[in-house]
């Protein structure tokens, strides 16, 4: 086995290498503030490890607003609110999308936590509100319904 | 070179609302064109928000944010006549700034 090259894809991640391998454009990996790993997540677990936590834990003080059924998935609204101290980010997932991860908000001091989007969902899923705080992660989830996916061809 | 943003900033209870509205097409890499041939992914990766220079919202995005995206968000600091500066930037390195002041 050639042992730098297991060095580098230990070091990159699974992931990024396999992106790499597949010819993920270059301006993404040369642009490293983009969290490409935690954008090809697949489920919650796999985003939060990518986002640096260990695991997230329910919270009833993260409202998530969101409607219980959506005619258009390619347009689902979705505000989030989190009530929980120092809240630094605030992440929008959806289960069964072909990945998990929608959109990332980094919340500095002075500004509230608080989002307000809209997402494409593929199906009827779960929505999570995933939320980071000084104490860890936590999140509320969401059940969806969509009548037409968001994301077909 | 896309469309402007539409940005929206009013001062409400000592706070700033800013509501945007930006042209993109955000385009998943999952959808087919009319021959079966896949449309290549295209969407804002990076979205940065400063008032007076210092940043009041930054994100990360995916693929799944829709198309034309709406986003709203509240910071405080800021007075009436200040600007809202926002940014985006997509994964073919294509990027856009406006501003707005806060009415």
């Amino acid at each position: 086995m050639n042992v730098s090259r297991r060095i580098f894809l230990k070091a990159s991640g699974g992931v990024g290498a396999a992106l790499l391998l597949a010819g993920w454009p270059r301006g993404v990996l040369a642009d490293e503030a983009w969290n490409a790993k935690a954008f090809a997540g697949k489920s919650l677990d796999d985003v939060v490890k990518a986002l640096g936590g260990a695991a997230a834990q329910p919270s009833a003080d993260i409202a998530l607003t969101a409607p219980d059924i959506a005619e258009n998935g390619a347009v689902v609204p979705v505000e989030i609110e989190s009530k929980l101290p120092n809240t630094r980010s605030i992440s929008i997932l959806v289960e069964k999308n072909p990945n998990a991860l929608s959109a990332d908000f980094s919340i500095p001091a002075g500004t509230d936590p608080y989002i307000s989007t809209r997402v494409k969902m593929a199906e009827t899923s779960n929505l999570y509100a995933l939320v980071q705080t000084d104490g860890g992660f936590f999140y509320a989830k969401k059940e969806v319904k969509v009548t037409l996916g968001g994301c077909g061809g | 070179m896309a469309d402007p943003m539409r940005i929206r900033a009013t001062l409400e209870g000592g706070k700033v609302i800013v509501k945007v509205l930006m042209a993109h097409e955000m385009e998943t890499g999952y959808r087919k064109d009319a021959n079966g041939n896949l449309i290549p992914a295209h969407y804002i990766q990076e979205v940065n928000a400063t008032c007076n220079g210092k940043t009041v919202l930054s994100a990360q995005w995916g693929p799944s944010v829709s198309k034309n995206p709406f986003l709203a968000f509240r910071f405080s600091g800021a007075n009436k006549g200040d600007k809202v500066v926002i940014s985006w930037k997509d994964n073919k390195g294509e990027s856009r700034t406006d501003e707005a002041v806060i009415a």
